[in-house]
């Protein structure tokens, strides 16, 4: 894609181990992800992708290893977790819009409740975001009237009104019908070329090799195999890899 | 059926009147008391203090095992012996009411989807946060219908403090059995009271849960 990736490592992952009592998820994650980069995460079920999400922004306490972010342990934090988190955001495969909120509602809650910003600006703010979903002349509908795809779009307005630095996108369009799934990929296409950085797990391969800045294979809590998009998919290295993606693509 | 003689209602309305006023007083403040421990005790239940559930599951579990005449027994004449009898009735049925409170407080939070509180933690929201904006409006929708239901249980359930010589609707209409002499037409009065009673509330019931599920 042509825009830029900066050499500023945004988050900076050591080791990261992850286990359920035994069963241990993800065994040994190291992976660097740079300010405004796309950083795409395949694998198959079970191999701990969204564990890893959840790790990133500690809704999973990892249980060994180190995550970075702008320089600090964030493993070291304990108060600070939710300041962390409004920096960190996250749009999850089943959307969690609040439900007994409107539109408009779930897009100004954090920024009134939790930053206690000025209601007037951080509504004029949320319309604006709206707009940028294309979701304006819903704002007062509430989520149970929604479509999949509307839902999904007022979740990465929700996100992106707490003017986080990176957002995770755990399986985003994986629970959509079909002809809704482009509606909300078209909105991470922009948010990404608007340089967000973002971590993307998904199954649309055509989207990863697009917009992907950085490929990532997970299988069995390891990261197998990483490179670009277009490199790892048209030429893996790992059999593991190939069956996979000859599964996928 | 035949020969049925409703005359003396023309002396005895008032029994009937400051009876139901009386039951309508149980329940009113049995509801206040019973709201505000059932839904605290369901709060702390949906915590995850193990401990602290256990004992409040062997709590719940006991009374709503135990008759509620004995509890009303039980207060008046074991524990609360020093209160008038009108607020022992209160006690013993709020003791019975609260943990059917609190069981439909657990089962409403509980009701809430897991995602709503994940959604509000990535957004920064602490858990007490993500507690008062998120889970606790909606749940409070999941709750009301049944706190509603509780208080026309309770408009029934006043009627076992007649044991204890509290002056309400039942005990009224055996005052005027006893003294009309009549078996039947009192006690059918009095049913009809509470039928008429639990109906409306039922009907309010209703409509309060049109309007709850407007948005739905
Ligand atoms: N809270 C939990 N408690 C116990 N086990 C868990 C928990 N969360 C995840 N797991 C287990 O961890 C493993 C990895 O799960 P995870 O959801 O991270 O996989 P995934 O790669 O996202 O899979 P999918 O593609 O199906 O979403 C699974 O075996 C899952 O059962
Ligand atoms: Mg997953």
């Amino acid at each position: 894609m042509t825009k830029r990736v900066n050499n500023e490592v945004v988050f900076s992952v050591k080791n990261l181990q992850k286990s359920f009592g035994d069963l241990q998820v993800l065994k040994d994650i190291n992976l660097d992800i740079h300010r405004g980069e796309v950083v795409v995460v395949i694998g198959p079920s079970g191999s701990g992708k969204s564990t890893f999400l959840r790790c990133l922004n500690l809704l999973e306490q990892p249980t060994g290893g180190e995550i970075w972010f702008d320089g600090e342990n964030i493993l070291k934090y304990t108060k600070e977790i939710d300041a962390y988190r409004q920096k960190v955001g996250m749009v999850f495969q089943l959307f969690n819009l609040f439900e007994n909120l409107s539109v408009l509602g779930n897009v100004t809650i954090g920024p009134l409740r939790v930053q206690k910003r000025n209601k007037e600006e951080v509504e004029k703010e949320a319309m604006e975001l709206l707009a940028r979903v294309g979701l304006a002349d819903r704002a007062n509908e509430y989520p149970s009237r929604l479509s999949g795809g509307q839902k999904q779009r007022v979740a990465i307005a929700r996100t992106l009104a707490m003017k986080p630095e990176v957002i995770l996108f755990d399986e985003a369009t994986s629970a959509l019908d079909p002809e809704m799934v482009g509606e909300v990929l078209k909105v991470m296409r922009e948010l990404a070329l608007s340089g967000m950085t973002m971590v993307v797990v998904t199954h649309e391969m055509g989207f990863a090799r697009e917009v992907g800045d950085h490929l990532v294979f997970m299988d069995g809590g390891y990261i197998v195999e990483e490179g670009k998009p277009e490199d790892v998919m048209t030429n893996p290295q790992h059999q593991r890899t190939k069956n996979f993606l000859s599964k996928m693509l | 059926m035949f020969g049925l003689n409703f005359g003396f209602l023309s002396k005895y309305w008032i029994y009937y009147s400051s009876g139901l006023w009386m039951t309508l007083k149980l329940a009113f403040w049995t509801l206040i008391f019973s709201t505000v421990i059932g839904v605290v005790l369901g709060m702390i239940r949906v915590g995850k203090h193990k401990v602290v559930n256990t004992v409040i599951d062997m709590w719940i579990s006991f009374i709503r095992g135990v008759p509620v005449m004995l509890i009303v027994f039980i207060v008046y004449y074991g524990i609360a012996t020093g209160l008038p009898s009108f607020w022992a009735g209160i006690v013993a049925l709020t003791v019975n009411s609260s943990v059917y409170i609190a069981e439909h407080t657990r089962a409403g939070m509980q009701a809430v989807n897991k995602g709503q509180m994940e959604a509000a933690r990535c957004i920064g929201m602490s858990h007490l946060e993500g507690n008062m904006y998120i889970i606790i409006p909606q749940a409070i929708k999941n709750i009301l219908p049944s706190l509603a239901n509780e208080f026309i249980l309770l408009i029934k359930n006043t009627s076992i403090v007649s044991v204890i010589a509290i002056q309400e609707l039942t005990y009224k209409s055996s005052i005027v059995r006893t003294n009309t002499f009549r078996a039947f037409e009192p006690l059918i009065v009095s049913a009809f009271i509470y039928f008429t009673v639990t109906w409306i509330l039922n009907q309010g019931v209703r409509l309060l849960e049109r309007r709850l599920h407007r948005n739905d």
